[in-house]
Order: C-alpha cells, then structure tokens, then sequence
C-alpha cells in the first residue's frame, strides 16, 4: 500500500477514536453540570453523590480524549506535512486558539472538580463545572472552525513561492466564520447533546433494572430524558441548515450524498445502492425533495454527477474529482436512518417517564442500555460523511489529499505506527471501559465524612 | 518584526511547557526510586495530579502557535522527525493512562507504575535529543524537507544533550517533590535534588565543552552568541540557587532556580540557532530561517492578538490552581480525594 492510502487509513483510526471520547466527554459535560447545580441548591449528600460519581466519569472520558487529542495535532504535522505548509497560514491559528482559550480553561477547572470539593467554596466548584463545560464546546468550535475551512474555504488568497503555493489568510473573519462554521457546529453539537442525554439514560436504566439506586436512576433518567428530548427536536432545524449549506457550496458532496447522475432537481434517497459500474444509483426516493428542501422550489437543478465528472476531468482533477460514491452514499443513510429509531427511543421514554412506568419496562431499559451506540455510530458516519464525501480533495477545490501528505515519511513507518496505535488505544479503551464500568457498578456513593477515597474494591 | 516577536512568543510557550511539564515528567523518572511504599506513591502522584493535565496543555499551545507562525518548521520538524516523535506521542498517550487509571485499578497498579517512569524517562530524553538535533543542525533539500533518517538523529551531540535534558527534569522534578512532600519521603527528594544538581553541571560543563566540536556551526552570529550568553546566565543563577536554598532547605526558592535552568536551558538553544529556527547542518540546503518561514504578516498579527487575550487568561488560571494546591502533601491527608 502507498504511504498516501496508510497515511489516510491512520488519520481515519486515530480521528474516529478521538471522535467517541470528544462526544462523550461534551454529552457527560452537560449531564454533570445539571448534576453539580441540582447540588449546589439543596445541598443534598445523596446529590453529591450523583455529581461526585459524574465527575469521575467525565475525568476518564476527558482524559482518554486529551491524550488522543495529542495525536491529531502531532498528526498534521508528521503525515501531512506539505498540507500543513499549505494551510498553516490559516489552519494553525484555530489550533494555537483551542489549546490557549478552551485546553487552559478545562485543564484548570478540571483540577477542581478532581480536587477541590474541600479546598474551595461551593459556589466556586460548581462555577468551575460550568467553566469546564464551557471550555469543552469553545474547544469543539475551534476544531470545527478549522475543519469548515477545509471544506467551504473563504477569507484566503493563494501564493506560489519556489516551495510551492500555499493559501495565505486575507481576512480572518471571512475565514473563521466561513460558510459552513456555524451550520456545522450547531449540527454537531446537537448529535453531542442526544449523546449525553442517551448516556444518563443508559446508566439510568441499568440501575432501574438491577433494582437499586432508584432515586438516583430517577432524576437521572428525567434529566437524560429532558436533554435528549430537546437535543433531537433541535436536530432537525439544525441537520437542515446543514444539508443547505452543502446544497450551496459543495455540489459534488451533494451529487455524491445523493447519488445523482443527471443534471436536474434533486431527491431525496431513502435507501439504495450505487451501480458506479452503469452510473445509476437504485433507490427508493422522494423526488424533487432536495431541491424544494434547500431552495423552496421543487425544479431547481442541481449538477449530475456525469457532468461534475466530465468537468473535473477535463481540468485533470484525478477520479474525475468524485468521492468514493458507494461509501458516502450509504454512511450518509446510515446516519439519516439512525434518526428515526433515536426519535423512537426518545418518544417513549418520554411517555412512560410521564406516567411514571419506566422503571418496570423491562425491554425498554435492556434497550437504553444498548441505546447510546445509535447516537455514536450516527455522529462517526456523520463525521466520516462529511470527510470522505470532501475526496478527493483535502481542501476542497484548492489541495488534493495526494498533494497534502508527507513526502519524507516511508510507507514501512506509516504502518509500524498504524499498528502502535492500534494496540495504544485498544488497552487505553480496555483501562477507560475498566474503569467506567467499575464505577457504574459501584454507584453513586454517600461517603460519611465528605472525603473520597476513589479506591474501588 | 512580527516573525522576530513570534520566535520568541514560541521561545516563551516552549519554555512554559519544559518548565511545567518539566516538575511532572521529572517527577515521574524519580518515581520509582524515592516512592517506597503506597503511601508514598499516592502522594508522588497527588503531587502531580490537579496540574500535570494543564501543563501538558503548553506543549499542545506551543505546537499550534508553532503550526501558525512557521508552518514549514512545523511541517518539517514533525515529518522529519517521524519515528522520534510517534514515540513521544505513545509515551504522552501511555502515561495520560498511568495518571488517570492507576489511582482506581489496583490490579494494575504494578503497570501503570512502569509505564510512567519508562514513559516519563523518554519523553524527557527524547525532548533533549531533538533539541539537540535542532542545535547542531539537520539534513535539508533545497525545497526544506528533511534529508536524513531516523539514525541521523542519534549522532553523538543530540544524544549528549538528550542525557543532558533528562537530568534537568530529573532536577525539576526532584525540587518539585522536595517542595511538595513531607517527611522521609520529602528527604530523599531533598537528597535527589541534590545528586541532580551535580548532574546538571557536569552535563553543562561537558556539553559546552564539546559543543564547539560536535556542533560547529551553532552560535553563528554576533546576536546569536549574545542571547546564548544571557540564557547561559540565567542558568548559572538558576543552578547557584538550587544549590544555596537546596543546602538551607528552602525548598520554593530551590524550585525557582530549577525552572530557572530549565528557562536557560530554552534560550541557548534559541540563541544557538538565532536568526534561524532549524539550521541546515554542513550546508545541505538553505536553513529555515525565521524572517523565511512565518507565516503572512496578517496571519501573524491575529494570532498575536488570540494570544494577547489568551496568555493574560491562562497565566491566571495557573497562578489560581497551584495557590488551590499549594502548600505540601502529607501521606495522612486524604482529604483530596481522587487518589
């Protein structure tokens, strides 16, 4: 395999692990908070208990994703170095941004919530749970900042100097606030929050099936489910501005999502499969849906991937400037699919929460348990989408991933480290899923004299 | 101008990043000679435990700043020193682990104690052997890239100074735990503080003395030598201090000399490059040098205002969690929950 395939498939395992335990942290975030607030007004010992046990998961969750954070900005530099001389003008700044304005911030207060609790004032702890959070979705924004810059590029001109051209920023607003910031992060922030009210719903029914912590599976469940309910219905708004904001700057991501052939209005696919070998997609569809969704009019055309194709070629763009079109048409159904079953599950529970039955539902609780994989496997196909459907372009329209990787790292290298990761992360999962089960195990726990020893028999 | 202000903004987040991770990473080389039993070890690692995550947090800044300002470094450095760097990466992952899970896994405690001196040891001496590297020059083509292999950075200079850096932060790490500890286990700290401090000198002393030799063409300009001068001072004062409150066991002061060292360590390898950032070892191509590799005035300037905002904001959440954490740690005081 080439260093460019290895190079691909390393970021593509190191950024999708990364991608579960940023989610999760963000998600566990919000749940603490509510937690740590609820505490902080009745001074309850059994609501310290409760956000005692969710710092200490959010404090593992947290850690895995720094340490895996690392990794991602080594990354950029170690195996795509010629895309770091391209972009550093315009893609470092978010970087330096993120780990001085959010790093700094949750590193710190993160030191008082691990702690604190009896070396600062109460008011003061549970601002700190605020200030992590909020370090945690400033950090998020950043990344995303840099992330829509490769994909809606703006704010930019291009310069070639005897290394090479580069894009050199011109405006650093029109590059920060490009087209596709805002759309994406309000979308992304969404799946986060349908994740951390799926989690606290999970735990929620474990403990409502083994038939103990019952206050506790109470309010959690109640909060999980409020955080879930409101995250899904703030989905669909959201996951809409996004999908227009593709339909405006990225046609061939469209053509590709869509599976699109021929010049002409667009529909929405439901399920299909994409013959590339005759150039047609086979689907169940609603016609003209796209085109009415993101334009208001039901005729408004949008480019074929037969005439994409043509073009790009002609420009001698390789693989006629299309993405692998089977994979991002089903990843992007896989994640549209997804919906509907988190939907249902977010609608019972709410009914029975109401009527105050979920506590005996048997099949529902042995469902939630399992449930936050629904939300997790939507956000990394969602992720995934977005970046493969960029293919095979890096930054889109102006460098070709071939073009963006390291040219002095050998294939043998790319691999060894491949491997080194591969078995890093799998016993770092192993200590975190050890240790978070463990503590689900335990419980929250009322401790008689206010210290916690965290030693778990 | 705005790439000069750079360099040295990049000089001080390097710096803030050996100093801070310095008393942790040094802390875990020490670990396993001077923590005899559970107790000792909670406390080693308690000392470290509300900060260690904030500190490493300089060395992510410090690698962003440095991806903004002077992408082709970064771009170089991190491409060329691939295989150097992928372990650095392993051991900062591997150790997260150690300092996060350890505390709660009994059953793998026997582990996670190896992982973090193995992991600790070769951050540190790896640290020193790039810098080294950086010193003494690299390979480059006429385009910036790297020229040389993994093999070409083991050369006798980068693996002097490599030893070098390793007892500077067993130094730091040593003065951090002589100020946190309490009681035998704070005196065998003591003690190690002062073992190390002999090791630094004569590692200063033997490196200088060779430098001229192993490493021609650092030091190259007027301005060069004169920041290398200074920087050089300030790690005299650094090491005369460690000494003079180490004896009297005023152990902040002693602390103070230390990252002293350390910040004088940073800048004679600033200097030794200066104008440069990676000089091309023998002529091999034209260096990186500072005024040629920045970023555009305009990408430079909004960074220095992101970081004008920023560094005001990080500085004082620091100062606010060590004074949180300040005072010593002793084997008795549970109270601090975590480990």
């Amino acid at each position: 395999m080439d260093a460019t395939v290895l190079a691909r498939i390393q970021f593509a395992v190191t950024i999708m692990y990364h991608f579960l335990f940023v989610p999760l942290s963000i998600g566990i975030g919000a749940i603490l908070v509510i937690a740590e607030r609820r505490y902080y007004k009745s001074g309850d010992v059994d609501d310290k208990a409760a956000a005692d046990f969710w710092i200490k998961i959010f404090t593992a969750t947290f850690a895995v994703g720094v340490a895996t954070g690392i990794t991602m900005e080594f990354a950029f530099g170690t195996n795509w170095a010629s895309f770091s001389r391209f972009v550093g003008d315009i893609f470092g700044a978010p970087l330096a941004a993120e780990a001085l304005f959010a790093f700094f911030l949750e590193s710190s207060f993160l030191a008082v919530l691990l702690f604190g609790r009896n070396r600062v004032s109460k008011k003061f702890f549970y601002v700190a749970t605020w200030l992590v959070w909020a370090g945690s979705l400033l950090s998020a924004f950043w990344i995303i900042i840099a992330d829509s810059w490769m994909q809606t590029p703006a704010g930019y001109k291009i310069v070639a100097s005897a290394a090479g051209s580069k894009a050199v920023l011109t405006d650093f607003f029109a590059a920060a606030f490009n087209p596709s910031t805002l759309p994406r992060y309000f979308h992304t922030i969404a799946a986060i929050m349908i994740m951390g009210g799926f989690i606290a719903m999970a735990v929620a029914a474990y403990y409502f099936l083994m038939g103990r912590n019952t206050k506790f599976a109470k309010t959690t469940m109640s909060v999980g489910a409020m955080i879930a309910i409101i995250a899904t219905i703030a989905m669909a708004p959201m996951a809409h501005w996004q999908a227009v904001s593709v339909a405006d700057n990225q046609p061939v991501k469209l053509a590709a999502l869509e599976g699109q052939w021929e010049t002409g209005p667009a529909g929405m696919g439901i399920v299909g499969w994409v013959d590339t070998h005759n150039k047609v997609t086979h689907s169940i569809a609603i016609p003209n849906a796209i085109s009415l969704l993101a334009t208001g009019n039901p005729k408004t055309p949008y480019k074929g991937l037969n005439a994409i194709s043509a073009e790009q070629t002609a420009k001698g763009i390789p693989d006629g400037g299309l993405p692998p079109l089977q994979a991002t048409y089903q990843m992007y159904r896989g994640m549209i699919l997804l919906y509907p079953v988190i939907i249902l599950a977010v609608f019972l529970v709410w009914r029975l929460n109401r009527k105050d039955k979920i506590a005996t539902h048997t099949k529902l609780l042995k469902f939630l348990c399992f449930a936050p994989i629904a939300p997790l496997l939507a956000i990394e196909l969602g992720w995934a989408v977005a970046e493969v459907g960029r293919q095979p372009w890096t930054v889109y329209n102006l460098l070709l991933t071939k073009d963006a990787v390291s040219a002095v790292v050998p294939a043998g290298q790319i691999l060894a480290t491949l491997i080194g990761f591969i078995i890093l992360y799998t016993l770092m999962y192993i200590a975190w899923g050890r240790f978070v089960f463990k503590l689900i195990k335990r419980g929250p726990q009322v401790s008689e004299n206010t210290t916690e020893t965290s030693e778990v028999a | 101008m705005l790439a000069y202000i750079w360099f040295a903004l990049i000089g001080v987040l390097v710096t803030g990043y050996v100093v801070m991770d310095g008393l942790d990473l040094g802390t875990g080389i020490i670990y396993p000679f001077i923590a005899k039993s559970e107790e000792d070890r909670r406390v080693v690692l308690r000392s470290v435990g509300p900060v260690w995550d904030g500190n490493e947090v300089w060395l992510l800044t410090a690698g962003g700043a440095l991806f903004a300002a002077f992408p082709a470094v970064y771009a170089t450095v991190f491409s060329g020193f691939y295989l150097a760097l992928m372990l650095v990466l392993f051991c900062l992952i591997l150790r997260v682990g150690a300092l996060e899970f350890r505390p709660v896994d009994p059953e793998w405690r026997g582990f996670w104690d190896g992982v973090l001196f193995v992991a600790s040891a070769l951050i540190s001496l790896l640290i020193g052997v790039a810098a080294g590297n950086l010193i003494r020059g690299i390979p480059l083509t006429n385009a910036g890239e790297f020229a040389g292999n993994f093999f070409t950075l083991l050369n006798p200079f980068a693996l002097l100074v490599g030893v070098t850096g390793f007892v500077w932060f067993m130094l730091q790490g040593s003065s951090w735990l002589a100020l946190k500890a309490t009681g035998e286990l704070q005196k065998r700290a003591a003690v190690m503080r002062r073992f190390s401090t002999l090791a630094v000198i004569i590692m200063f002393i033997v490196t200088t003395v060779l430098a001229p030799m192993l490493a021609p063409t650092a030091f190259a300009t007027g301005t060069s030598t004169l920041i290398a001068f200074i920087a050089a001072a300030v790690a005299i004062v650094g090491i005369v201090m460690s000494i003079v409150y180490g004896s009297r066991n005023r152990d902040l002061p002693a602390f103070v000399g230390s990252s002293l060292v350390i910040a004088g360590a940073v800048g004679i390898w600033a200097g030794s490059v200066f104008p440069n950032i990676v000089p091309a070892l023998g002529g091999s191509g034209p260096s990186l040098s500072i005024a040629g590799s920045s970023s555009s005035n305009l990408a430079l300037l909004a960074m220095l205002i992101i970081a004008a905002i920023g560094v005001p904001l990080v500085l004082g959440y620091s100062v606010l969690i060590y004074r949180t954490y300040a005072g010593r740690i002793a084997a008795s005081d549970e109270t601090d929950g975590h480990y």
